[in-house]
C-alpha cells in the first residue's frame, strides 16, 4: 500500500512566438494527497492542468518545482524502476491507448515481464488470462489473441486497467477513463475500478470534468481553475455546498434535470472573468487559504485533515 | 418497420402546428452487407419547438440528420419515407423530391445544420467575415456589401460573439466562440429548422450551458425548431420539450421531457436514464457503495466462438 | 496507423460497428497481425510482382545460362538472328549475354543502395525523431542540408573525385547512398513524430519499457509500410541514378550494369546506325523493372492509407446507391401522382 504526497507542484512551459519567449504556468502550488483505499477527484475544465498533473505523476514529465513523494507503508520512498511498478494509469482515448499492431496478450504481458511479476512464458500466459478475467473480459483465451481494433471501446478500457495494474501498482491515476466511451457503458467501468479499488486498496486519482461521476466515484474533490486549487474536501460536501465561486458556477452548468427545470444561465448569476484563483476553501480545515503561498499552508491543511479525518 | 403500436409514443404537448413530418424514413448503407442505420422512422417537428434526438453511437441520429438535410452521401441511400417540410407561408414542400437550384436554395434558408466538430468546419485561412459572406452571397446574391456587413454584425452579436471578431480568424478564436460563430453562420438566412450535431460535446460545461441558454433565448426570440443531436440525456431533459431515443436505427421513444424523465417506458430509455449518476440527488451512489445495480460485466456474448 | 477522416459526417464505418458484432463475420475479418501488413492482391500488385520476380530471375539466374558476354567476334554489329537471340554489338559480342549480366549488375547495385538508403534514413528519422531535442534538431538539420544539395551534380561531383580504378560497384553504391537518404529520413521522421505522440507509445513508456524497446517494438511495426515503400523508391532511384552516371562515364568501372550497357550503345553509335536491339533492351528492362517496383508501392499505399482499397468496388456500390434511391423516388411520385389522381376522380364524383 502507497501513499503519495503531492507538494507545492508547479510546472512552467515556455511559450515561443517569434523571437519572444512567454512562460505559461501550467500547474500553480498544487498540492494533494492520495492515500490507499481512497479516490481522488481532480476536476476541471480543459487547460486547468490535470492532464499535466497526471503526466507529472506518471513521471512523463517534471516539474519545475515542487515535490512528488511516494512512499509505501513502512516509509520507504518510491524511487527509480520501483516507481514504475507502483505508479500506472489509464489513458483515456481507449482507441488510441493500445497499439494496434500487438496483441492484448502482448499489452498485458509485457509490465509483468519488465518487472519481473512472472517467469517463463507459461507462467506469464497464466497470468495474462488471470487479469483479463479479472476485469471482466471472458473468454480470456480469446481476447488475449485478438487485437485492439476487433475490440468495443468498453473492452478496450478493461484492457487498459488490466495492463495498468499488471505490475502491481498500488497507485492509480485514470485520466478520464470514461468520457471517450458510450454512455450506457461507463457506469460499468467505474464500476469496475471501484471494485478493483476496494479489493486491493489501491489510491486513485480521478481526473474529470464530469461533476455527476466525481461525486459518485470519488471520496475527496479537488477542484481546479487554472492550474490552481480552487476547493478541495469531501466530495458531497464540495458538490452539495460550493463555497468557492468557480465550483459554484460548475455546479450550476453541469445539466441536472432533477433540480427542476432551472435554466438560469448561470453566467448571469456569476462572472466567469472576476472569479479570483488566488484562494482556496478547504472544507477539512473548514477555512479559505492562500494559494501560491509556500508548503507550510499546505502541510497546515494536511495536518488539519488528517486530524478531521480521524475524528 | 417499426409500426406506431411497438413504438412508446407520448401525446403532442404542444399543439403548435407542425413544420416537419417525418414519415417511415430508412436509410441503408450499400455497402456487401447493407446495413440499415435509419430504420422506419417517423416524427413531427412543431414550430418552435426544440427536439432533443438522444442515443449513443451508432444508433443513426446524425445519419437521419444528414438525411433530412438530403447531406447523406453514397454508398448510404433511402430506402423509403417521406420529408415534408411544411413552410410558414402555408405551403409543403416534398423534401426528397427537390433537386439542384430548390435543394440548395431549401438548404439553409429553411433548414440549416451545425454540425458535429462544428469548430473545425470553419475554414481556417479565411477570416469570420469573409465566411459569413460567403455564406450569405451565395443565398442572396443581390445583398449590397453594406447589408452584408450589417447582416452579420447583427448575427453574431444575436449569439453574443464582439462584432469586431468579425476580422479574426478561426484559431485566434476560443471552441466555445467558434461553436457560437458556426451557430450565428447557422442563422444567417433566419431558417424555420436548425438541426444541431452535437455542438457542445467538445466543449467545457460552463461554456456549454452559455451556448445552450443562447440557444434557447434564440428560439424563444426568432421562433425557429429546433432539433438537438447528443448523447447527453440530462442536458436534453433540462432544454428540450420532446425527447426521441433512438436505437440501432429505430426511434424506441417519443415523448415529453418531463414524462420521459418521470415514467420512462422503454428499457433502452430506462438504462441510459440510469447512465447518468445525478448531480445533487442518490441516483448512482452504488458506484462508491459497491452495490451494482444496473452495470454488470461487459456482455462477452457478442464475441463470437 | 488511424487516419482522422476530415469529414463529419456518418461514415459507413460508425454505422456498420455498432450494427454488426465487435468482431465482424468471418466474411470481412481484419487479418491479424503481419498478414494485415500484406497488401491484397489486385491486378495492379500481380503486374507488379511478375516484372519485377521475372527480371530479379533473369538477373541471378540468367548469367548462368547465357555465354561470355566479353567474348568478342568478327562479326560486327548484327541483327538478332536465331544464333543471337538479341544480336551483337560493334565488337560482336552477345547482347543478350551482355543483358543478362548487366541485369545482375544493375540488381545488385539497386539492392545495395537502397538497403544502405534506408538503413541510414531509418537512423537519422525515427532515431532523431525519438529522443527529441538535440539530436532531433541536429538530424533534422543534416537531413534538410543533404536534401538541399542538388542531387546528380554531388553525385557526379563524387564519382569523378574519385579516381577510376577505385570506382568500383561499392563505391558507387555508397555514394549513391549518401546522396539519396535525406527524403526518407524526412517522412520517416515526420511518421516518427506522429507514432510518438500516440497514447500507446506513452503507455509502454509508463509501464517501464526501455528505449529501445519502445522504438523497436512499439514504433517500428507500425513503420513498416512506410519504410518498405521508402525502400522500394530507393531502389528505383538507385538504379536510374547509377544508370545516368555510367552513361555519362562515370559509372562504376569494373561492373556490367544496364547503364554501363547503355554507355557503350551510345559510345558505339548504335542509335546512329539503327542498332536498336543494343540500346532498346537495356532501356526497356530498366523501365519495366522501375514500373514493377513503382506498382507494388501503390500496393502498399494502400496499407499505409486503407481509403485507398477497393477503390472500384466502392464507386460501384455509389452507383448502385443512387440508382436505387432514385427508383423510390420515382416510385413515389407515381403513386402520389396515382393517388392524388384517385382523389381527384372521387372528389369528382
Amino acid at each position: 500500500m502507497t501513499r503519495v504526497h503531492v507538494t507545492d507542484l508547479v510546472k512552467d512551459y515556455t511559450i515561443r512566438e517569434g523571437l519572444r519567449r512567454s512562460r505559461l504556468r501550467a500547474v500553480d502550488h498544487v498540492s494533494l494527497d492520495l492515500t490507499p483505499g481512497r479516490t481522488v477527484a481532480l476536476v476541471g475544465e480543459s487547460g486547468s492542468g490535470k492532464s499535466t498533473i497526471a503526466k507529472i505523476l506518471t513521471r512523463m514529465e517534471s516539474p519545475t518545482s515542487g515535490t512528488v513523494d511516494v512512499r509505501l507503508d513502512d516509509g520507504t520512498p518510491v524511487q527509480g524502476s520501483l516507481y514504475r511498478r507502483q505508479v500506472q494509469m489509464v489513458f483515456q482515448d481507449p482507441y488510441a491507448s493500445l497499439n494496434p499492431f500487438h496483441t492484448i496478450e502482448h499489452h498485458v504481458a509485457r509490465p509483468l515481464r519488465i518487472h519481473q511479476r512472472t517467469t517463463g512464458a507459461a507462467q506469464t500466459h497464466q497470468r495474462v488470462l488471470e487479469m483479463l478475467e479479472r476485469v471482466n473480459l471472458s473468454p480470456a483465451e480469446q481476447i488475449a489473441a485478438r487485437r485492439p481494433h476487433e475490440l468495443s471501446g468498453g473492452q478496450r478500457q478493461r484492457v487498459a486497467i488490466a495492463r495498468a495494474l499488471a505490475p502491481g501498482a498500488q497507485v492509480l491515476i485514470a485520466d478520464e477513463p470514461v468520457s471517450m466511451l458510450d454512455v450506457s457503458i461507463r457506469l460499468g467501468v467505474l464500476n469496475l475500478l471501484g471494485r478493483l479499488q476496494r479489493e486491493d486498496r489501491l489510491a486513485v486519482l480521478y481526473i474529470t470534468h464530469d461533476l455527476a461521476t466525481a461525486r459518485h466515484f470519488s471520496d475527496e474533490i479537488v477542484v481546479l481553475f487554472r492550474g490552481r486549487v480552487v476547493e478541495r474536501g469531501p466530495a458531497d460536501a464540495v458538490i452539495l455546498d460550493p463555497q468557492h465561486d468557480y465550483t459554484k458556477l460548475l455546479a450550476m452548468a453541469a445539466p441536472d434535470p432533477e433540480r427542476g427545470p432551472a435554466r438560469v444561465a448561470a453566467g448571469a448569476v456569476i462572472d466567469r472573468a472576476a472569479i479570483d484563483n488566488s484562494v482556496c476553501y478547504d472544507h477539512f480545515a473548514g477555512e479559505w487559504q492562500q494559494v501560491g503561498s509556500p508548503a507550510r499552508s499546505a502541510a497546515t491543511a494536511r495536518s488539519a485533515a488528517t486530524a478531521r479525518r480521524t475524528a | 418497420m417499426t409500426s406506431t403500436a411497438t413504438l412508446a409514443v407520448g401525446p403532442d404537448a404542444t399543439d403548435r402546428d407542425a413544420v416537419l413530418t417525418i414519415r417511415d424514413l430508412t436509410v441503408v448503407y450499400e455497402v456487401e452487407e447493407p446495413v440499415t442505420a435509419v430504420e422506419g422512422a417517423s416524427l413531427t417537428l412543431h414550430r418552435g419547438e426544440i427536439l432533443g434526438l438522444a442515443g449513443e453511437s451508432g444508433c443513426g441520429k446524425t445519419t437521419l440528420a444528414y438525411a433530412v438535410n438530403r447531406l447523406h452521401r453514397p454508398p448510404a441511400r433511402i430506402a423509403s419515407g417521406d420529408i415534408v417540410f411544411h413552410d410558414r407561408a402555408g405551403h409543403d414542400v416534398d423534401v426528397l423530391a427537390l433537386e439542384d437550384a430548390d435543394l440548395r436554395e431549401f438548404r439553409w434558408s429553411q433548414l440549416s445544420m451545425v454540425f458535429q466538430g462544428a469548430m473545425n468546419a470553419l475554414n481556417p485561412v479565411t477570416s469570420i467575415r469573409a465566411q459569413l459572406r460567403d455564406t450569405l452571397r451565395a443565398h442572396r446574391p443581390r445583398m449590397t456589401r453594406a447589408q452584408v456587413e450589417a447582416r452579420s454584425v447583427e448575427v453574431l452579436e444575436r449569439v453574443g460573439v464582439d462584432p469586431r471578431r468579425l476580422s479574426s480568424y478561426p484559431h485566434e478564436l476560443s471552441g466555445g466562440m467558434r461553436q457560437r460563430v458556426m451557430i450565428a453562420m447557422a442563422m444567417l438566412l433566419e431558417p424555420q429548422i436548425m438541426i444541431m450535431d452535437e455542438p457542445t460535446t467538445a466543449l467545457d460545461v460552463v461554456v456549454q450551458r452559455e451556448i445552450l441558454t443562447e440557444i434557447v433565448r434564440l428560439r424563444d426570440e426568432l421562433d425557429f425548431a429546433v432539433v438537438f443531436i447528443t448523447h447527453d440525456l440530462p442536458l436534453l431533459l433540462e432544454i428540450s420539450d420532446r425527447i426521441a431515443v433512438m436505437l440501432r436505427g429505430e426511434i424506441v421513444e417519443l415523448d415529453t421531457s418531463q414524462r420521459l424523465l418521470r415514467e420512462p417506458r422503454h428499457p433502452y430509455t430506462r438504462k441510459l436514464l440510469g447512465s447518468f449518476p445525478s448531480l445533487h440527488g442518490e441516483r448512482g451512489a452504488f458506484i462508491r457503495s459497491g452495490v451494482d445495480e444496473t452495470a454488470g460485466p461487459e456482455p462477452t456474448t457478442e464475441v463470437p466462438a | 496507423m488511424t487516419h482522422l477522416s476530415t469529414d463529419n459526417g456518418p461514415t459507413v464505418g460508425s454505422a456498420a460497428d455498432e450494427k454488426l458484432a465487435p468482431v465482424a463475420s468471418s466474411a470481412d475479418r481484419p487479418r491479424a497481425g503481419w498478414r494485415a501488413m500484406l497488401p491484397t492482391m489486385t491486378p495492379w500488385l500481380a503486374l507488379g510482382l511478375f516484372l519485377v520476380i521475372s527480371i530479379a530471375l533473369f538477373g541471378t539466374i540468367g548469367p548462368y545460362l547465357v555465354g561470355d558476354p566479353g567474348q568478342i567476334r568478327d562479326i560486327g554489329l548484327t541483327a538478332p538472328s536465331g544464333e543471337f537471340v538479341l544480336g551483337t554489338t560493334q565488337t560482336g559480342q552477345d547482347v543478350f549475354a551482355q543483358l543478362a549480366h548487366a541485369t545482375r549488375g544493375s540488381l545488385q547495385i539497386g539492392l545495395l543502395v537502397g538497403l544502405i538508403a534506408t538503413a541510414l534514413s531509418c537512423f537519422f528519422g525515427i532515431y532523431g525523431a525519438y529522443r527529441g531535442g538535440l539530436t532531433d534538431e541536429a538530424f533534422s538539420l543534416l537531413s534538410n542540408v543533404m536534401l538541399v544539395i542538388p542531387g546528380l551534380p554531388l553525385v557526379i561531383v563524387i564519382s569523378g573525385f574519385v579516381p577510376r580504378e577505385a570506382r568500383g560497384l561499392w563505391t558507387i553504391a555508397v555514394v549513391l547512398a549518401i546522396t539519396s537518404w535525406a527524403g526518407s529520413a524526412r517522412v520517416l521522421r515526420a511518421q516518427t513524430l506522429s507514432v510518438r505522440s500516440r497514447d500507446y507509445v506513452a503507455a509502454a513508456r509508463v509501464a517501464g519499457e526501455r528505449s529501445w524497446r519502445v522504438i523497436v517494438v512499439e514504433i517500428l511495426p507500425n513503420l513498416l509500410p512506410v519504410i518498405a515503400s521508402q525502400f522500394v523508391f530507393a531502389v528505383i532511384a538507385a538504379i536510374l541514378g547509377e544508370a545516368g552516371l555510367a552513361f555519362i562515364g562515370l559509372g562504376a568501372s569494373n561492373a556490367s550494369t544496364l547503364g554501363t550497357m547503355l554507355f557503350f550503345a551510345q559510345n558505339g553509335f548504335a542509335l546512329g546506325m539503327g542498332a536498336w536491339w543494343w540500346f532498346a533492351p537495356p532501356g526497356l528492362l530498366i523501365a519495366l523493372f522501375g514500373m514493377g517496383l513503382s506498382l507494388i508501392n501503390f500496393s502498399i499505399d494502400e496499407i499505409i492509407n486503407p481509403k485507398l482499397k477497393n477503390v472500384r468496388a466502392h464507386r460501384k456500390r455509389a452507383r448502385k446507391a443512387i440508382r436505387l434511391e432514385r427508383e423510390v423516388r420515382r416510385a413515389d411520385r407515381r403513386t402520389a401522382g396515382r393517388s392524388e389522381a384517385g382523389a381527384q376522380e372521387v372528389a369528382s364524383r
